[in-house]
């Protein structure tokens, strides 16, 4: 690995500075009667910050993800990317990834990574070299000529991610792109996360049902209550940036997933009707 | 090790096959040859005398005319049904609404014998290639639309997600994600267009036509030329079959990627 093709030249250490945020946000999908799934949400994410957000199934967690990308337009208050406002179109320079499996079956895994430059009518030259990089660096390299139903759901979402990679994206949004993996491979998967996002030096928002996942990754955890999703606790993990899974062996990780559970265990009995909590 | 044992199994199965498919064919003939037996040629020809009579009408130039006359009235046909069957299949599966509504009609209009309309077709476009071709394209479009419109409604939603966080246009979207992402049903649909885009291409040259291979069938069954009959309908099923082979080597292919 010599170069970084993945990150653009310069691309900043983290600073404090505010990369994108939410102000106010809320979302109330209409209907009879409408469903207020979302906020009011107040967020701000640090320029290459690890960010991680647990809640309970149907908290909003999702809609959140969908509103800071611009996929779905926030019912009110206002969402910005580099200061620019986001309203109902993904901004350039943001990459999603998906829970299910969003690679296309009819491409190779290298036309799958190679898609969004080729759109983007990138030169070949350099379709090649951000392709071969990110395919090496997700640990295709052997794969790079087979199509998504040769491999399994593991690296098919690792060609998600080099696809989302390629196009050097400066904030990554991750919707439990590991949720169907098993609990090592989860684990591993989180790594290969980890020193993507030092590589690339881009912000990082990861929608996660996982506690230990968010405690093991993030510089911040953000717990959200039951629908409709606010968040309860912000928490800050103090973990270097340089990290891997052994954290899950240290004396603060057991107290950090602990603290996170208590929030989302309370949340989870409201979100499934309980009384207590 | 899995790979030496499954290369003659593999092997095998073919084989097996082939040996059941022969199987088939042999008994097809055996019972043309007992309808022969049982009834004579006043009502059908002898395998081996159509065969040879198939043959001797492929050195002809008539018969080259009406294959020629079939060919483009098909063509023609194909082209439109495929073309408009697979935009409105497009156009009805991304526009969910509408393709509630019009789904259960084209279902029942499948399923009206298409040769009900055939008066109809022909006081539209009246006698000769328009008419032949009215009548295949309505044969083919529908099942084409159908198999297509089913194949954009069971997109996985994330493909279309995809697309738009790519920023990719509405555009862009069908073209670059959707299009491909159903292609093996719109090939499976183009299939069994072709199937019924040609019978109904037949079936127009045996009602009004003064060529084409299905006049020539109706011709013989008027001027009860048996062996012409016989030896067109098995050029017919013979190069059907061989259409249809290669078209299913090609669906299998476009699903082995999947």
């Amino acid at each position: 690995m010599d170069a970084l093709p993945l990150s653009e030249p310069g691309a900043n250490l983290p600073a404090p500075t505010v990369h994108a945020s939410l102000r106010g946000v809320t979302r109330i999908y209409p209907g009879s009667p409408p469903v207020h799934a979302l906020g009011p949400i107040d967020l701000d994410l640090a320029k290459g910050e690890f960010f991680a957000v647990i809640g309970p199934s149907g908290c909003g967690k999702s809609t959140l993800l969908d509103v800071l990308a611009g996929l779905s337009a926030a019912s009110d208050g206002q969402v910005t990317f580099e200061g620019k406002p986001v309203a109902g179109n993904v901004p350039e320079g943001v990459g999603v990834v998906f829970q299910e499996d969003a690679s296309f079956p009819w491409l190779s895994v290298s036309d799958n990574v190679a898609f969004g430059l080729r759109r983007a009518g990138v030169d070949p030259a350099e379709i090649k070299r951000r392709v071969d990089y990110a395919v090496g660096f997700m640990g295709l390299r052997d794969f790079a000529r087979a199509f998504p139903m040769q491999l399994s759901g593991g690296m098919r979402q690792r060609v998600c991610i080099a696809r989302t990679l390629v196009m050097q994206p400066r904030l990554i949004l991750l919707d439990e792109p590991f949720g169907a993996l098993d609990q090592q491979t989860r684990l591993l998967m989180g790594d290969e996360l980890l020193r993507l996002w030092r590589e690339t030096q881009a912000t990082v928002l990861l929608i996660t049902h996982a506690l230990d996942e968010a405690a093991m990754l993030s510089d911040r955890v953000g717990a959200m209550s039951a629908r409709p999703g606010r968040f309860v606790d912000l928490v800050e993990t103090g973990w270097p940036r340089d990290r891997d899974s052994t954290l899950v062996a240290e004396a603060g990780f057991g107290a950090l997933t602990a603290r996170l559970w208590s929030h989302l265990r309370a949340e989870s009995i409201k979100a499934i009707g309980g009384g207590r909590a | 090790m899995s790979a030496t044992v499954a290369a003659p199994a593999r092997v095998r199965r073919t084989t097996r096959r082939n040996f059941d498919q022969l199987l088939i064919v042999l008994v097809l003939l055996a019972c043309w040859q007992g309808a022969y037996e049982y009834a004579g040629s006043v009502a059908v020809t002898s395998p081996a005398g159509t065969v040879a009579y198939a043959a001797s009408m492929l050195g002809q130039m008539w018969f080259w005319g009406d294959v020629g006359a079939t060919a483009i009235a098909f063509a023609y046909s194909l082209l439109i049904a495929s073309v408009l069957g697979v935009a409105l299949g497009l156009a009805l599966g991304l526009w969910r609404f509408a393709a509630d509504v019009t789904e259960p009609v084209l279902a029942a209009l499948y399923t009206i014998p298409k040769v009900t309309l055939y008066p109809v077709i022909l006081l539209l476009f009246g006698l000769g290639l328009s008419a032949k071709v009215a009548f295949g394209v309505i044969h083919g479009v529908i099942p084409i639309t159908l198999f297509t419109l089913s194949a954009v409604k069971g997109l996985p939603p994330v493909l279309l997600r995809t697309a738009r966080a790519m920023r990719l246009s509405p555009v862009q979207t069908i073209l670059w994600v959707l299009t491909p992402a159903v292609l093996p049903e719109i090939f499976t649909g183009l299939r069994v267009g072709f199937s019924l885009t040609l019978l109904g291409v037949l079936i127009g040259e045996m009602f009004a036509s003064q060529r084409g291979l299905g006049f020539l069938i109706i011709n013989g069954i008027n001027l009860h030329n048996v062996p012409l009959t016989t030896a067109v309908v098995l050029v017919i099923v013979l190069a059907a079959i061989g259409a249809n082979v290669a078209l299913l080597a090609a669906d299998r292919h476009l699903r082995r990627q999947r």
